[in-house]
């Protein structure tokens, strides 16, 4: 833990413009072995961008790279590879049809005498790298058919296995669940004894204390602060990122229960093909106006799946009774869900939420086509007159609502999606992983925006991966684990302890007998 | 270029600025090609590509493809031929029905449309890969012509028919007018129906569409069925033309509307394009296949060039994206 530690990479003075933007002006960057470097910032900051050019993706266009002193040049990401510099993407860059093996050891293949795979060893080499971030999934196992976090580790398992010198993580976390945090956390302490320089970069803060050394702050594609971590504040940390005096991340509001608005009977959902028989088994729940339930659990708890069953996307597969406003309803599709006041968004918004080559008015008003119409065809101006007071509301980020989507940071994005749910006027708000890659001012609106839409009387429910986030919102916790419902603890109820004993498979386990 | 109309307009502009190019320097090379018989004879041959490929923009639009629009197109041609000349022998009775021409030309477009619905059935129903569908139903509809027609052509379909494919209204060419209505009718679709930004939408991210509450299996059957309508439109065009109906008709069309499609600028991964970048499409191939004749140059060599200009227009779109993603 020596602060003068060799230095293994350093980036200095490195530039970066996009077309209309400047990404990076005279960005530097020290990596030393054995230590872990965390790089805070808002979203759009610059970090991503930086990590890009130190493993290959794209050049700088102005600065130079050492490693271990002599200067560096990739051009492409094989050739940071060959030279030991390992990355963990936020966005998943897995192949889905190929298994786990064939995935982490992808381009590094180990051959049989006669050159072709060794697919024996392969799967042995694969098992103990799973085995060391305690990663229960076959080697064999098709990524298609793994859970978000566990495609991230098995992303990391890849980074690992390759035994890098220098190793970059991009928001690893955003989707694992506490324990595979711990888990992750152990193998990032094991790696900094082996001499591993590693760059962080993350928006949880609570993180940091475990596996931080140096702190390097950007805001606007600049540096604006380099530290050890032991001398930094959370207070000053956040006022160097957002560049003014932090607020408390967020205040509740005390509820105002309505009547009960949904309720969902034994709601089982089997699972397809291999694996557990039920991805949700036997979920009871109940959901009042104004109220905001909050459902923790790991992953492949089966919270996103209990979403999806309540908004009708596997109506030949589900079964269990649901009620709106005391009504006995039977949904076919999502759409029959909409048309009875549910609204979902997803937890993966790129794959699941938005249409990325569309505009944002095209994906804000497409829930709610049949409003912006004119004698039947779609009117722009209506279009636009419609969905502007829901991006206003929302407070989103845009050039102009021609923008496309894709163009858009994720907090953005979020908003947008939660604007295109509230212009079709819903009572109930499904909330996945709302805050999944989102930085912390945008965070901090949405929690504000889901505690406004309780108070205007909307039902919500909000599953999450991050207990602070749950605890901080929910009126009250449904826990799951394995598909079952483990607990229900009111607010006060709630503590961080019992959260997740309920969580925790081993301890449910035991705690049947 | 960050806003999509911009993008948008930039995409258009550069086909166009191809076509002003390519109008340019054929003006320059040959006498004939700049006078008002040729322009009309550009539009004429053109137009049976643009039923077929303003139907192929909506499937490729969807996410999809379909092969089977030249096969279609034959099988709709032949049907309309065959009940104009023969009329149709209700089995079991000794009753022959007769089909005026306008129940024809109706009949043809049913037909057209009844098999790209049971494209589309057979792509949401059994969840077959389009590509896979559409080649079945490409060699169903060509062997059903074959049984229909006998392997021979059928000829003689009278004056009224055949105004469909040679006759005028108001100095131009029917063939021209059924392109132009539909052009108009299907950019008002896409661009200003709720039909049409669905489409988009299922095209843009089917999973995020469902999940909207699109009716995505309902849209995706509209969609062939329209696209099989189209062919059967196109179907009709081409026999009124030739006064016959040829069996082998329209093979390998389907590529040729591909191919106007992608020139167009509509992604095959769907969800970016538009008809207008596929009637400009259309114009780019009836321009250089014309010109090319015009310029004495080999019909070997002309299929040469049109590959290169496929490959160009898709390269120079992909650096367009490469410089929108980054």
């Amino acid at each position: 833990m020596n602060p003068e530690a060799v230095v293994l990479l350093e980036a200095a003075g490195i530039e970066k413009s996009f077309p209309g933007v400047r990404a990076l002006s005279g960005v530097s960057l020290r990596v030393r072995a054995g230590r872990l470097v965390a790089l805070l910032g808002e979203n759009g900051a610059g970090k991503s961008t930086l990590m890009n050019i130190l493993s290959g993706v794209f050049p700088p266009d102005a600065g130079t790279i050492t490693l271990d002193g002599r200067p560096v040049r990739f051009s492409r990401p094989l050739d940071a590879q060959a030279q030991g510099i390992g990355i963990v993407f936020q966005e998943l860059s897995l192949i889905p049809h190929l298994s786990v093996a064939e995935n982490v050891y992808l381009g590094r293949e180990p051959r049989t005498v006669t050159g072709l795979i060794d697919y024996r060893r392969l799967n042995a080499d694969t098992a103990a790298v799973l085995a060391r971030l305690d990663l229960k999934v076959e080697p064999t196992a098709l990524i298609a058919d793994l859970r978000v976090g566990q495609q991230q580790l098995v992303e990391i398992a890849r980074a690992v296995s390759a035994d890098a010198r220098v190793l970059i993580l991009d928001e690893p976390t955003s989707s694992l669940s506490s324990h595979e945090v711990q888990v992750l956390f152990s193998v990032i302490a094991d790696l900094k004894k082996r001499g591993v320089g590693l760059i962080y970069i993350t928006h949880k803060f609570d993180e940091l204390a475990h596996i931080c050394d140096d702190v390097t702050i950007f805001r606007d594609g600049r540096v604006v602060g380099e530290a050890l971590f032991a001398d930094l504040t959370r207070e000053s940390i956040v006022r160097l990122m957002a560049g003014r005096e932090s607020k408390e991340l967020f205040q509740k509001a005390p509820a105002q229960l309505g009547e009960e608005i949904l309720k969902g009977e034994a709601l089982s959902l089997p699972g397809e093909g291999v694996g557990r028989p039920f991805l949700v088994d036997q979920v009871s729940l109940s959901l009042r106006r104004g109220e905001v339930l909050g459902i923790f659990g790991l992953v492949g708890a089966g919270r996103t799946e209990l979403l999806e069953t309540l908004f009708g996307l596997h109506p030949n597969r589900a079964t269990g009774t649901i009620y709106i406003e005391g009504n006995l309803v039977k949904f076919g599709s999502p759409a029959d869900a909409i048309a009875a006041g549910l609204a979902l968004a997803p937890e993966d918004r790129k794959r699941d939420g938005l249409v990325l080559p569309m505009s944002v008015a095209a994906n804000a008003s497409l829930a709610s086509l049949e409003r912006t119409l004119r004698g039947g065809f779609v009117s722009e101006t209506r279009e636009t007159a419609y969905v502007t007071p829901y991006i206003e509301r929302f407070r989103v980020k845009t050039p102009s609502l021609d923008q496309l989507i894709v163009n858009l940071s994720g907090g953005n994005q979020q908003k947008v999606i939660l604007a295109k749910w509230l212009a079709t006027d819903p009572k109930i708000l499904l909330l996945d992983e709302p805050t999944r890659g989102i930085d912390v001012n945008a965070k901090r609106e949405i929690y504000a925006f889901i505690d406004e839409l309780a108070r205007l009387g909307l039902g919500l429910i909000v599953v999450s991966s991050e207990l602070p986030e749950i605890l901080a919102l929910a009126d009250r916790v449904l826990v799951m684990c394995e598909g079952r419902k483990t607990a229900e603890l009111t607010r006060a109820e709630a503590t961080p302890e019992r959260v997740l004993h309920a969580a925790l498979p081993d301890l449910v386990a035991s705690a049947a007998c | 270029m960050n806003s999509s109309k911009s993008a948008a307009f930039f995409a258009r502009f550069r086909s166009l600025l191809a076509l002003a190019l390519m109008v340019l320097a054929l003006s320059l090379l040959s006498d004939h090609f700049l006078t008002a018989d040729n322009g009309w004879n550009i539009l004429r041959q053109i137009s049976v590509n643009l039923c077929l490929s303003i139907g192929m923009t909506l499937v490729i639009l969807s996410g999809g493809i379909d092969l089977s629009v030249g096969a279609i197109l034959a099988l709709a041609g032949a049907v309309a031929a065959g009940l104009l000349k023969n009329g149709m022998g209700l089995p079991g009775l000794n009753v022959v029905l007769q089909f005026t021409t306008m129940g024809a030309i109706l009949a043809g477009i049913i037909v057209g449309g009844g098999l790209g619905w049971a494209n589309g059935f057979a792509i949401t129903r059994f969840q077959l890969p389009p590509f896979v569908a559409t080649l079945g139903m490409l060699s169903i509809a060509r062997g059903l012509t074959m049984l229909w027609t006998g392997g021979f052509p059928l000829t003689g379909l009278g004056d009224d028919f055949g105004r469909l494919g040679t006759g005028a209204f108001l100095g131009m060419p029917m063939p021209v007018w059924i392109m132009l209505a539909l052009t108009a009718i299907f950019v008002v679709v896409t661009k200003r129906m709720r039909f049409g930004r669905h489409l988009y939408a299922v095209g843009g991210n089917e999973r995020a569409a469902r999940l909207t509450g699109l009716n995505v299996g309902r849209i995706k059957i509209a969609v062939y069925t329209l696209a099989g309508a189209l062919a059967g439109v196109a179907g009709l065009i081409v026999t009124a033309r030739l006064d016959s109906a040829q069996p082998n008709a329209g093979l390998g069309y389907e590529l040729d509307s591909i191919a106007a499609v992608v020139i167009g600028g509509t992604s095959l991964s769907g969800g970016r394009g538009s008809v207008m970048g596929t009637v400009l499409g259309c114009l780019i191939i009836g321009v250089l296949n014309n010109g090319l004749f015009l310029l004495n140059v080999s019909p070997f060599w002309q299929q040469v060039v049109k590959g290169l200009v496929i490959l160009l227009a898709v390269a120079l779109d992909k650096m367009n994206a490469r410089g929108r993603d980054s």
